[in-house]
């Protein structure tokens, strides 16, 4: 097969082919093209591409597998962070229980995170490199990559990488002429961020509305068509076969040292920065080396209000918390979560009341209407939040925010939708509570 | 027949996509969009069509159709711009991008222009949050850098500051200029 050269306006190229890369600093990026263009198999093969995965077949139990990403550290880079090696363990085998599916989690509609795009657009093998390790590892006999229908281009490239891969016999009966068989299958979807949640996504794959299930069952006890199921994250796929080249000591050493954290990860900077983009760093460095050194700091003329740290679900913080390790714990010290690593700034020109007024329109909107304190309150507080914002707002309406956000915490809604949303709004009411105030102002006097 | 209501190319494409997934269900989304590719849109004749090829019910067809911010149950323009109004690119503009679409097009965002040629929708984040603000033309992708290709592709287009570096006014030349390439 020839490689293909899919034209686009604006292709996936960015930041992160411009910097210099090393195997041994880079190891998910390194195979990246300094054009931005995709590494089609061919190229694959020639920077070492499924090695790992012919070895590890030929030489390797799926116990050892799974064993040596657990023992590594690897955690999910969709977001939530849970432990990939975990996560397989607790995947239900054995007599009597159909074969496991794996899934790969493609969904990326998080808004500021436009990392998993660049992997799938520009390295496909090494996703089905690491699927077909995965799936190896969990005796899964096939898997799926559920991709968000937006994603024309990536939907081309992986379509194409995919029957590449199957061509060379890397996909399908004997893997490699090894026992193992496994075929993948892309599934594009058709909007709704909803569907990232993993068991909305088993939903939507299952042709059904894209509402969360009740767990337990988890999906690696029941998941797609009642199969124990896996599903990860892209760039944590991507991740495997960088594990298993290099072993767990040296994956846990890409960190940075006490981190409390394996590898390395996609992070970025977007807003107002001089240079926007996303660099493979390793984990765990401070939020300012990714603000300064890499994103260059603001633009001329704006000035750094507050910043998020990895996406719209994820709270907010200040300038002077840029000194915070990008870790679970660094962002644990603030009560935050770590989120996709991909941080947003705001600059001074930008009214966190109207900020938040936009990001809880997207949760309101996206909100699948399944359980009440969602559909209700998600609409309640963008309904407020358009009086504050437009200068219509009372003080009891700051009060009433307050509330919806006790009201949209963990364990009172079905999934992490509402938590979510009620991250950034709970962090902007303590943190700009002026902001909010300062509205009030201009509010006309209630009439009599 | 309710099947007939769909063409043999449609019918064979739906059919195709049925024998991927275990059960005939999992098809549902695959062959909305499979009618959609073919007409723009999913017309009412064409739920029962598909519950009948999948052997679900209708409303089983519809509840998807409905809740699938990409199928679309009214007819479209001939060309559907898709316009990310998420937080990132909120900062750097969409705003404004928004308004002048809206001016351009003379529409509000969820109409289609009185000939037909244009569909103005929001849609989450684009995963373009470096080059934003981003938004789609059918399947194509563009942002600040398809706007104004000799730019450094960075700064907010927002009015009033970001403006200062694009110009305003910019925006709107630039984009008529590209909405030009979508007859």
């Amino acid at each position: 097969m020839k490689p293909a050269v899919f034209s686009q306006r604006m292709p996936s190229f960015g930041r992160v082919n411009q910097v210099p890369r090393t195997a041994e600093t880079h190891p998910l990026t390194w195979r990246l093209r300094d054009d931005g263009q995709t590494v089609w198999l061919d190229e694959y093969r020639q920077k070492g591409g499924y090695r790992v995965a012919e070895t590890q077949l030929a030489h390797k139990t799926p116990e050892d597998i799974c064993r040596c990403v657990k023992e590594a550290g690897l955690k999910g880079r969709g977001g939530a962070g849970f432990l990939a090696g975990i996560k397989w363990s607790l995947t239900a085998r054995g007599e009597g229980i159909p074969a496991a599916y794996l899934v790969c989690n493609a969904d990326e509609m998080e808004p500021n995170t436009f990392k998993d795009r660049m992997l799938l657009e520009q390295l496909p093998h090494l996703l089905i490199e690491g699927m077909i390790l995965a799936g190896y590892a969990n005796q899964a006999v096939r898997g799926f990559i559920f991709l968000r229908g937006e994603y024309v281009h990536a939907a081309r490239v992986v379509e194409r990488a995919i029957g590449e891969a199957r061509e060379a016999g890397l996909l399908g009966a004997h893997i490699a002429g090894t026992d193992y068989s496994f075929d993948l299958q892309l599934h594009v979807g058709a909007g709704r961020y909803i569907c990232g949640e993993e068991t909305a996504l088993l939903n939507a794959l299952e042709g059904r509305r894209a509402n969360p299930r009740a767990k337990p069952p988890f999906p690696g006890q029941a998941g797609a068509w009642g199969r124990p199921t896996v599903v990860n994250n892209v760039e944590t796929l991507c991740n495997v076969p960088v594990v298993l080249e290099h072993g767990p000591e040296w994956y846990q050493a890409l960190a940075r040292p006490e981190s409390g954290e394996s590898g390395t990860k996609l992070m970025g900077f977007a807003g107002a920065v001089r240079r926007p983009g996303i660099w493979e760093v390793p984990f765990g460095i401070s939020a300012r080396e990714l603000f300064e050194d890499y994103a260059g700091g603001m633009r001329p003329g704006y000035r750094l209000k507050a910043w998020q740290p990895g996406g719209a679900s994820t709270g907010f913080l200040l300038p002077e918390d840029l000194d915070l390790p990008m870790s679970s714990a660094g962002m644990a010290r603030k009560g935050l979560r770590l989120g996709t690593a991909l941080a947003l700034a705001v600059d001074d020109r930008v009214s966190m009341v109207a900020l938040l007024h936009n990001i809880e329109s997207f949760f309101s909107r996206e909100s699948c209407g399944w359980c009440t304190p969602c559909r209700e309150g998600l609409a309640w507080a963008v309904k407020l939040l358009s009086a504050l914002k437009d200068g219509r707002g009372r003080a009891e309406d700051i009060q009433q925010l307050e509330k919806l956000v006790g009201h949209l915490q963990p364990g009172m809604s079905f999934c992490g939708l509402a938590p979510g949303a009620s991250e950034p709004l709970r962090s902007a009411l303590a943190l700009f509570r002026d902001e909010f105030e300062a509205t009030l102002a201009r509010s006309p006097p209630l009439p009599a | 027949m309710a099947i007939a209501f769909l063409s043999e190319a449609e019918q064979q494409a739906i059919r195709a996509e049925i024998a991927h997934y275990d059960s005939p269900r999992a098809a549902s989304i695959d062959a909305l969009k499979i009618v959609q590719s073919h007409r723009g849109w999913v017309p009412d004749e064409a739920i029962p069509a598909i519950a009948a090829l999948l052997e679900i019910s209708s409303v089983d067809v519809e509840g998807v159709a409905t809740f699938y911010s990409q199928i679309f149950r009214q007819q479209v323009g001939r060309h559907v711009i898709r316009l990310c109004d998420s937080m990132s690119c909120f900062i750097n503009g969409h705003e404004t991008l928004l308004a002048q679409l809206q001016e351009i097009l003379g529409i509000d965002a969820g109409q289609t222009t009185p000939d037909g040629r244009f569909t103005l929708l929001p849609v989450c984040c684009l995963g373009h949050c470096d080059k934003g603000p981003a938004f789609m033309i059918d399947d194509d992708i563009h942002g600040v850098s398809s706007l104004f290709p000799e730019g450094d592709g960075g700064g907010p287009l927002r009015d009033g500051d970001g403006g200062a570096e694009h110009g305003v006014r910019d925006v709107k030349v630039a984009l008529m200029r590209l909405l030009e390439e979508y007859v």
